[in-house]
């Protein structure tokens, strides 16, 4: 059986409670515990290999391009944690069978469990950086979902934001610090990370690796500053904290000190954080821990005061001090669990936490109350317990280190200190809520729990008493195996009995027992000295913060995304500007080497009016018939120079979309104020007209740089092959319908949508009709004038002529689908102005969409018509006829393609006029009030 | 010959059309002939995925003129790609919106297929003035598409998005003319050989060109400070609307790709340099206020639109550093931002649904239908979007900032990322528990549609078959990123004017 099958089994086994409920709270218990159990049964058939020293090894590639493989590694560290975590959990499974309402879903709250049983299994099996990582983010998540468990709580959704933000955003920086290391020793594998430690220490990234791992390891660990989510998290069932936020979670920042101890430990700097953070967390989290009045608010500044202990012990860079955190880690896993299980039990049993109305509940419930005192005895560090052996561990190390100089003193001294309030807090534990006096105002009356749930408290105590007597049998080779993994390499010397005779530690270790219950007798005016202070609830300034953070970016927000679109396109506008800035700064020789033509007369007469419409345009804006008129000079003199330049098809063409766009102009302008109000203020007009002159000048520039360069186009090709390849004379209708056709087709095609969404924009609008002008007058009574109406009617089969006259020739002379549809639409568009919509329906029973629709299937199947010739679409085939009476003619598919091109254009505009039209007509409220 | 490459063109072209023709044809026809239409591209683009695998170029030449005299559609790793997450994507947008989406307007289906096509040709096309034609397409029908259902906050965002947008045609229209006006021609590579070989005095004007490129690509690909449209158009569009235009801003992305590292990015010293120089600081704030905006977002809808504009941060930035690792990385997100966007939005859609009030604004507190089914499905797509393992969003943050390490400027887009991801994280964990956690009971029954479920948890699997397959679609980014960056291949793809039969025409 393979080492992978250690953190699958429990994977697997998040669906057994899932798929169990069903089967009843014990069987559904049961069932969940069997995968970890088979789990457990593996670890300890494996175990005796790796006291042989070996370290099992099993590697699968996942991701290899991104150095992601997923690899198990088994050691002693390894084996140690895994050990704490399949066994408490196990015993947690139990525990929780009891301690779970019916109210409360079981299946859920084990799936939640043992995905992070899971999550912890593969940080600690782990054989490659990144696979740690993931493993790390799910423990985040997990313990998030498993705190909010009672989500109905707000305390419990609060706390588990907290939590996910802390313990995420370390995460984070503990993902760069891993990144890092692997750039660094150039593989994620642990193997050869742990074996680059002068590597590593002597990179000049060094210092940026160790705070990025550390920031990680200690918001995981809630070590100072970042402890506050700890006792928030408390407001998880009680399984849940005796089990994450005590025994193996928070452990796992340790876990990581631990693992890289060989490679980042041994330095100033390490010794500097590591220690200093330590010895804070542990001072503060011991003082602390006195005077929470809430049970589980005291075991949850205990446990942050001995996690910091073991930080402390690591950062101390001794191997013996490393020895000692190794043996702390497991003492304290073991009596905290077993002291969260004993509150959970009390929690319970009596329905409240409060030490202050919790006293003398010896009475109700001895077997309990004896194996919490033995617990919080091991916590306070009494002889023949556990608790006590670790501690004297660390007080010789105290003792021995001299990194601080002079003041070296000071860390026995603080380590005492730290101890007397340990040893207060676990009086208070004991003597608060087992003695002193009777109970106060209890929800229920306190009982013994039932049998089941004492047992893995039972189980937990009585190892606390088995190590504390023979910790060389017990535990002694695990403590060798594992410390020697953390140490990578040799064993120090050390002795695990009871008695060392009388020397300085077991003295420090009988201070803290003194002073531990003199300050706990006189606790009454410490608790008076502390009530001067107020209490922060780190949750309050916590949810503050975010609050801020969050009203802080809407602000941001907006400010910058305010709705104006006048300053969306100044932004654009701007930026282009900045842009260009610096080619155009480059471009030294604006002009190019092509002689310029002569200036003429018209030309320059035609230059003067542009720019004059232009002007004129922007003065006038405001009053928007008016500037319309100046803006069609514009178009004007654009299709005229197009003319003059030899260009009588763009020219022609200029001039129907001039037409067709100022009628579609003119209607809209209908509905819409016929001024603009004055807006701007006289500073942003500045603004404005600069930028403008700013972007005119840079485009003119560029533009007088280009068409002073002579010019090596491709266009010689399409002259040339126009009329032999194309089989047309007017290269422009060949570029357009022969060698460029899918652009045309392209472009016939965005005509259509664009009627398509415009019709449906206008489709259900309802605009009223005003009854006057924007002056106030009445509109004229005669609303299709008959001079207009009978001139335009008889203009349309002459119109019509032009426009097949301008399609038919459009090959060889200027003209083609595209102008002739125009001229279409604007003919039959004057028949809807000179007669009225409901006019032209009754006659012209065309709908638009559809041939917007026919013309693009005719233009699109001309296309594939080409295949069956075996070349590619729109190739165009053209070949020359003659009959009788008609002469010599060429027949062309692109002619068919342009009859495609011809009805999308006249579908298109007239679906957007007509519907524009419409609004004004027999729809408009208006127009119904007069009928 | 074969004409595959041309279907994903001609498909949604055709199926545009044809649900024109009978302005009364009913939804349910309408919905058969998009549908047809839609899954045929998917299956067109993993052909065309096979055909790209060889890692050879296959052109098109349209109107069977060759280039640079006619327009070509050109057919390599990237554009398959992208070919086949549009395809992939519109299947469940278009799926979603047959749930009564496009009941709410008219020609839906036929503005689709346009929206489909205007996409689908600006990836194949070979031509610049090519692409600004098919642009056209896709900003109009995404016009029309954005008002679909009509609406005040659709108008007036449809609005803005139109009118920026035209005035980056405006400026798209400039930039070609520049180019043609000095090089004499638009046909992609043709244009790169005349960029390459341009004497020092013509270089200005080309950088010129190609900085407005970058403004409109830039508008496109919602760059700062060109982004400003993008939040409301997102948030005000229907459902499947939002989700399809997840590819929008990726269409701007891979324009710059293809014109960036092909038309300015070969020759002894590209202009590619100068104009990534001005990419890199705009994306970094580009990604910046893409996590800002994320935190300060009062709907799941605005939230959503803010994360498209942090996605377009990350794979700026990361395409801005120009090694291949990099690229591929930019590629691996771009398809997961992609998928996941998607999935956002018709979860907000799908859930605002179930609820009683208040539809997807986080402040609103309403009871829920199918609470627990719901928060399962927001939690893991959370999971995913932020990047937390084991999804796909995980693994392609690793893969960012393993490939980005070595590079100068790889220490500030690790920061920037993983306090965006930081930011993104407290987004999503307040915006869950505030619904899931805190909503009083419902008070009316609602439907869930299970299809719809269907579709988003279809796509949601997705992000973790990513994750599991990373290995092999990893092994495809990077040798799409390899051949981008060697464009000479191409070039030599293109045929030489000078090997060309007489009349340009071509094979």
């Amino acid at each position: 059986m393979g080492l992978f099958w250690i953190p699958l089994l429990p994977l697997l086994g998040t669906v057994v409670p899932l798929l169990s409920s069903r089967f009843g709270r014990s069987f559904l218990a049961l069932f969940t515990a069997i995968p970890p159990l088979l789990a457990l049964l593996l670890l300890l058939q494996l175990a005796p290999s790796v006291f042989n020293g070996e370290v099992i090894y099993q590697s699968f590639d996942w991701i290899p391009l991104a150095g992601l493989s997923l690899t198990f590694r088994l050691d002693g560290l390894a084996l140690l944690f895994a050990l704490l975590i399949l066994g408490i959990g196990l015993l947690v499974i139990l525990y929780a069978r009891y301690y779970l309402s019916a109210k409360d879903n079981m299946g859920l709250f084990y799936a939640y469990l043992i995905l992070f049983m899971t999550a912890m299994l593969g940080i600690v099996l782990s054989g490659n950086l990144i696979q740690l990582w993931l493993f790390w983010e799910l423990t985040s998540i997990s313990s998030f979902l498993l705190i909010s468990f009672w989500s109905h709580k707000s305390e419990a959704r609060k706390g588990a934001r907290m939590a996910l933000t802390i313990t995420g955003a370390g995460g984070l920086a503990l993902l760069a610090g891993l990144l890092l290391v692997g750039k660094i020793v150039g593989s994620f594998d642990l193997s050869v990370v742990l074996a680059s430690g002068d590597l590593l220490r002597q990179h000049a990234a060094y210092p940026v690796v160790l705070v990025l791992v550390l920031l990680g390891a200690f918001t995981k660990s809630a070590q100072f500053p970042f402890h506050f989510w700890l006792p928030h998290a408390m407001a998880a069932p009680t399984p849940v904290s005796a089990y994450l936020h005590s025994a193996t979670m928070v452990k796992a920042g340790i876990f990581l000190m631990a693992r890289f101890y060989p490679v980042l430990a041994g330095t100033e700097l390490w010794f500097l954080i590591v220690s200093m953070t330590g010895l804070i967390t542990l001072l503060l989290g011991a003082y602390v821990a006195l005077f929470k009045h809430d049970l589980k608010g005291l075991l949850a500044y205990s446990t942050i005061s001995h996690l910091g202990l073991i930080t402390l012990l690591l950062g101390m860079n001794t191997q013996l001090s490393t020895v000692a955190a190794v043996f702390h880690i497991i003492n304290h896993a073991i009596f905290k669990a077993s002291l969260f299980m004993a509150a959970g039990i009390i929690d319970h049993e009596s329905g409240t936490r409060d030490m202050r109305r919790l006293n003398g509940l010896w009475k109700y419930m001895p077997h309990t109350a004896t194996l919490a005192m033995v617990a919080a005895a091991s916590m306070a560090g009494v002889p023949l317990l556990n608790g006590f052996l670790s501690k004297e561990m660390f007080f010789a190390e105290t003792l021995d280190q001299v990194t601080l100089g002079s003041l070296s003193w000071m860390v026995p001294v603080l380590a005492t200190l730290g101890a007397v309030f340990s040893v207060a807090y676990s009086a208070r534990f004991i003597h608060d809520v087992f003695f002193n006096g009777e109970p106060v105002d209890l929800p229920k009356t306190p009982h013994e729990p039932p049998r089941y749930m004492k047992v893995p408290v039972e189980i937990l105590v009585a190892l606390c008493l088995l190590l504390g007597i023979f910790p060389g049998v017990i535990v002694g080779p695990l403590l060798a195996l594992a410390s020697t993994s953390v140490l990578g390499g040799e064993l120090p010397y050390y002795s695990l009995s009871i008695w060392h005779g009388f020397n300085l530690p077991l003295l420090m270790s009988f201070l803290a027992m003194l002073g531990g219950l003199i300050i706990y007798h006189n606790r009454r005016h410490l608790f008076r000295f502390q009530s001067q202070f107020p209490e922060p609830d780190a949750k309050l300034i916590f949810e503050w913060l975010v609050q801020r953070l969050v009203r802080l970016c809407s602000a941001i927000i907006d400010k910058l995304e305010n709705g104006s679109l006048q300053r969306y396109v100044f932004l654009l506008l701007l930026a282009a500007l900045v842009l260009m800035a610096g080619p155009m700064i480059d471009l030294n020789a604006t002009l190019g080497h092509q002689s310029s033509m002569p200036v003429d007369t018209v030309s320059l007469i035609g230059a003067l009016l542009l720019a004059a419409g232009a002007i004129a345009t922007v003065i006038l804006n405001r009053r928007r018939l008016v500037s319309l008129l100046t803006l069609s000079v514009v178009g004007l003199i654009v299709s005229l120079a197009f003319a003059r330049f030899s260009a009588p098809d763009l020219a022609l063409t200029q001039l129907s979309v001039e037409v067709v766009t100022m009628i579609l102009l003119l209607l809209a302008l209908f509905f819409l104020p016929q001024s603009t109000p004055k807006e701007s203020n006289p500073r942003r007009l500045v603004r404005d007209l600069s930028l403008a002159g700013l972007i005119g000048g840079v485009i003119g520039t560029i533009n007088y740089a280009m068409i002073t360069r002579p010019l090596d186009s491709i266009s010689g090709f399409f002259l040339e092959n126009s009329k032999t390849g194309g089989g047309g004379t007017n290269v422009v209708n060949v570029i357009l319908v022969d060698f460029r056709g899918m652009d045309t087709f392209g472009e016939v095609a965005v005509l259509g949508i664009a009627a398509l969404g415009i019709f449906k924009l206008i489709v259900h609008m309802r605009l009223y009709m005003p009854s006057t002008d924007g002056n106030g007058l009445p509109w004229s009574p005669d609303r299709h004038p008959m001079m207009l109406a009978i001139v335009s009617q008889s203009l349309l089969p002459l119109a019509l002529l032009v426009s097949v006259y301008i399609f038919l020739r459009g090959h060889n002379q200027p003209g083609g689908g595209f102008i002739a549809g125009l001229i279409t639409s604007v003919a039959i568009i004057q028949q809807y102005i000179a007669h009225g919509v409901d006019w032209i329906k009754e006659r012209l029973r065309i709908n638009y969409q559809w041939m917007v629709a026919s013309g693009l299937l005719i233009a699109g199947l001309t296309g594939i018509g080409s295949w069956f010739f075996g070349r590619p679409f729109l190739t165009s085939w053209f070949d020359y006829f003659s009959l009788p009476w008609v002469g010599k003619f060429e027949l062309a598919s692109a002619m068919v393609f342009d009859l495609g091109v011809y009805l999308t254009v006249v579908g298109a505009t007239l679906l957007i006029l007509a519907n524009l039209g419409k609004l004004t007509t027999s729809h408009s409220p208006a127009a119904k009030e007069n009928n | 010959m074969s004409h595959l490459l041309l279907m994903p063109v001609l498909l949604p072209l055709l199926a545009g059309a044809l649900l024109l023709l009978w302005p009364g044809l009913g939804l349910a026809l309408q919905r058969v002939i998009g549908v047809i239409a839609s899954l045929s591209l998917v299956v067109v683009g993993l052909q065309l995925l096979a055909l790209a695998a060889s890692g050879d170029y296959h052109l098109y030449a349209l109107g069977n003129w060759a280039p640079p005299f006619g327009i070509v559609l050109v057919l390599d790793r990237l554009s398959a790609l992208m070919l086949v997450l549009t395809a992939v994507l519109a299947a469940f947008c278009l799926l979603y919106a047959c749930q009564g989406t496009d009941r709410l307007g008219m020609n839906f289906h036929a503005l689709f297929q346009f929206q489909l096509l205007g996409v689908n040709g600006a990836l194949l096309t070979g031509d610049l003035f090519n692409l600004f034609v098919f642009f056209e397409i896709l900003l109009l029908a995404s016009y029309a598409l954005l008002l679909h259902g009509g609406s005040r906050a659709r108008s007036r965002a449809g609005l803005h998005y139109v009118i920026i947008n035209l005035v980056g045609s405006a400026v798209f229209v400039l930039a070609l003319a520049t180019l043609y006006g000095v090089a004499g021609t638009l046909n992609m590579a043709d244009l790169a050989l005349k960029v390459a070989a341009a004497p020092v005095s013509d270089r200005p004007l080309y950088l010129a060109a190609g900085v407005l490129l970058l403004v409109v690509f830039g508008i496109k690909a919602a760059i700062l400070p060109l982004l400003f449209w993008l939040p409301r158009a997102y948030t005000a569009a229907s459902a499947p609307v939002a989700a399809l235009f997840a590819i929008m801003t990726k269409v701007g992305i891979y324009a710059i790709l293809r014109v960036f590292w092909l038309v300015f990015g070969t020759g002894d010293d590209p202009l590619q340099v100068e104009l990534l120089a001005w990419v890199w600081p705009l994306a970094l704030a580009t990604l910046l206020l893409g996590g800002l905006g994320a935190l300060g977002s009062l709907s799941l809808r605005t939230l959503t639109a803010y994360l498209v504009i942090l996605s377009v941060g990350i794979l700026l930035a990361t395409l801005t550093l120009a090694s291949p690792q990099a690229l591929a990385a930019a590629l691996f997100y771009l398809v997961h931002s992609t998928l996941m966007t998607a999935v956002f939005f018709l979860m907000a859609d799908l859930i605002g649904r179930q609820r009683d009030q208040g539809y997807d604004r986080f402040h609103v507190q309403a009871g829920m239908n199918n609470r627990w089914l719901m928060a399962g499905l927001f939690f893991v797509a959370a999971i995913s979007m932020a990047g937390l393992p084991p999804f796909s969003g995980f693994i392609s943050k690793v893969w960012i900032l393993h490939s980005v390490y070595s590079l100068e400027q790889g220490f500030w887009l690790w920061a920037v990322i993983l306090f965006a991801g930081l930011l993104v994280l407290v987004a999503l964990s307040r915006g869950g528990s505030a619904w899931f956690w805190s909503s009083p009971a419902c008070e009316k029954q609602r439907p869930l549609n299970p299809v719809e479920l269907l579709l988003v948890v279809v796509l949601l699997s997705a992000s973790g078959l990513l994750s599991l397959n990373a290995e092999p679609v990893m092994g495809w980014m990077l040798l799409t990123a390899e051949q981008l960056m060697e464009p000479g291949a191409y070039l030599q793809a293109h045929p030489k004017v000078a090997e060309l039969l007489p009349g340009g025409v071509w094979k």
